[in-house]
Parts: structure tokens; C-alpha cells; sequence
């Protein structure tokens, strides 16, 4: 048996594999909730600034402003969005790899290592977004270690940041197979695995927008 | 590999591995749902900056549905969740069930719920 073609099937007749990235999603989706819950928990209770939504003025007379920047975010949940639209666009690439394409429409629309490359420039955009984000909070005085807020919104975004990492990585290395060998319907699982895991991030960062960053 | 096994119909996208259907959808399908969810987050952000929608009693649920809106069209449609297996449904939706139950448990253990839906 060839490595591509490898499957590992279970008494269920599904692929082990598949079985198993869909559990460990369960159980990031568990993760983010409990993540999510201490932001929310402690969402208002900060003693002292900055704040998310609301300026304040420090017993020292210093002014801060409302610390979350909404117009850039609102561009870095769109880069997030499309990176998801670019991720089934590779899928469906590889999985029709042996469909003859006639048009030049279609040899966009087929070409894996075009969306894949979409996929992970526009993840390492988000990533951008979130580098600027987090050094732009410490440059107006909000650390970790500053208050509540601060200590809940960097561990939570912190940890999908560091997933978003992973997820890039993990397209990278498809990308260095599909240039080694070529992507084809044999490798259409794997590659439907790594998907799962990218778009997984992304509906955990469409919870994260709306519960942290819109809702005052 | 047999072909028994494993089979991708290339011509519909449609890939039959031993027991497990998918029936995915077509490009025009995955352009229309990013279009979807383009519209629902330009909304989310357009109510932020509605001074009256965000103090009234609206904007918390209004935000909270289109979030979960857009959160079940990726899965759905971007995960194939629709498509897929029950027992992939299963291991997803369970988890997702029980965090979610802890989540309100939580916010009302620590009385950030009681504020907006408790005695007044």
C-alpha cells in the first residue's frame, strides 16, 4: 500500500483519523469555552484602566483612551473569513486534481497550491493584525499583568493566536508536499483534516469578535 | 488500497471513503457562503456604531445571533457538518453542548448574568 493512500479505517467504517480530529476539536471547542468564560467572568471588574470600551483617567491624572481598536479587527476577522472561503477552495482543488480543466477559470479554481498559499498568507495576515494589536495595547499601557482584563484578553486571544501559528504551519507543510509530489485525491483526507482544524479556528474566532470585541 | 475503500468522484467532488458520504458542495456554493457571512459581519460591526441600538436591550441578542449565525454556516457548510457523518455531528455537537451549559453556568454562578436577567 502506497503512503498516500494510506486510510485507517475503524469498526464504524469511518476513517480513524477523521473520527479523531473531530474529537479533538470537541474537546478545543471545551478549551476556548472555558477560555472564553473567565474573559467573560471577569469582563467589567478591572479596578483600574485601560479599559476595553470606556477612556479612563488614572488617579495620577493620566488619560487612556478605550483600548480596542474595532476598525482593524473588523479587517482581521475579514482576512480570518476569506482565509476559511480560500481553505475549501485548496480542498476542492485537491479533490478534483483529475478533472481536466478546459478554462483558465477552472485552472484557478483547480490550483491547490494557489489556495493553499492564499490560505496561509492570509493566516500570517491575521497574525500581523494581532502582533500590531498586542504591541499597540502595551505601547497604551495595558500588559498581562495590568488588570483583569488584560491578563483574560491576551491569554484567550494569545491562545487562538498560537493556534492560527499551528494552523499555518500545518498548511506550509502541505504546501512543501504539494510541491514535492503533487496533492492529489488520495491525499484529499488529509488535507480535509487540516481544513477542519483551520475552520475551526475561524468559527472560534467569529465567538471571540462578537463576545469581546462588539459587545460593550 | 482497494477502490472499494476509497473512491473520489472527480466529476461532482463527491468522495465516498468506505461507509462515510459526503456530499460536498460546488465552488459557486462556497463563494456564496463567504458573500453570507461577509453581509453578517458588515452588519455585526454596522450595529456597533449605532449609538441608540447598542444601549438598547436589542444589541446583546442581536449580536450573540448573528454570531452563532455565521459560527453554524462555517460549520456547516465550510465543515461539511451537514453533509458529513452523524458520528462526526456527534463528537462535535456534544462537546459543544456541554461547554456551552458550563459557559451559562458560569456567568450566572458569578452573577454576570443575574445583572441583566435577575430581580430588578
Amino acid at each position: 500500500m502506497s503512503a498516500p493512500a494510506a486510510h485507517h479505517y475503524t469498526s464504524t467504517g469511518l476513517d480513524s483519523r477523521k473520527i479523531a480530529i473531530w474529537a479533538f476539536i470537541g474537546s478545543e471547542c471545551m478549551l476556548f469555552v472555558s477560555l472564553i468564560s473567565t474573559y467573560l467572568i471577569y469582563k467589567g471588574r478591572s479596578i483600574v484602566g485601560p479599559f476595553p470600551h470606556e477612556a479612563w483617567v488614572s488617579p495620577s491624572g493620566e488619560h487612556f483612551n478605550a483600548i480596542l481598536n474595532i476598525p482593524v479587527t473588523s479587517a482581521s476577522t475579514f482576512v480570518l473569513l476569506m482565509s476559511s472561503l480560500f481553505m475549501v477552495l485548496a480542498l476542492a482543488a485537491v479533490q478534483n486534481k483529475n478533472v481536466p480543466k478546459r478554462t483558465r477559470g477552472e485552472r484557478i479554481l483547480g490550483s491547490s497550491k494557489l489556495w493553499l498559499w492564499a490560505t496561509a498568507i492570509a493566516g500570517t495576515t491575521f497574525l500581523g493584525f494581532q502582533a500590531f494589536e498586542f504591541t499597540s495595547f502595551v505601547h497604551e499601557g495595558l500588559s498581562i499583568k495590568t488588570n483583569l482584563f488584560g491578563s483574560s484578553f491576551f491569554t484567550l486571544t494569545g491562545f487562538h493566536g498560537a493556534h492560527v501559528t499551528a494552523g499555518v504551519i500545518w498548511l506550509l507543510t502541505l504546501l512543501a508536499i504539494d510541491y514535492r509530489r503533487g496533492l492529489g485525491p488520495n491525499d484529499a483526507l488529509n488535507v480535509d483534516i487540516a481544513a477542519l482544524y483551520w475552520h475551526f479556528v475561524d468559527v472560534v474566532w467569529i465567538a471571540i469578535f462578537t463576545l469581546v470585541y462588539l459587545i460593550k | 488500497m482497494s477502490n472499494e475503500q476509497s473512491h473520489i468522484d472527480a466529476a461532482t467532488g463527491e468522495a465516498h471513503v468506505s461507509g462515510e458520504v459526503h456530499h460536498h458542495p460546488q465552488w459557486s456554493t462556497y463563494w456564496k457562503v463567504a458573500l453570507i457571512l461577509l453581509i453578517i459581519t458588515v452588519g455585526e460591526v454596522w450595529a456597533y456604531y449605532i449609538p441608540s441600538f447598542v444601549a438598547s436591550r436589542a444589541f446583546v441578542p442581536t449580536l450573540l445571533a448573528m454570531s452563532a449565525l455565521k459560527f453554524a454556516i462555517v460549520v456547516m457548510f465550510y465543515m461539511h457538518l451537514r453533509y458529513d457523518h452523524k458520528l462526526f455531528r456527534a463528537l462535535f455537537t456534544g462537546p459543544l453542548l456541554v461547554a456551552a451549559i458550563t459557559l451559562v453556568a458560569l456567568l450566572f454562578l458569578f452573577g454576570q448574568l443575574t445583572a441583566h436577567f435577575g430581580p430588578r
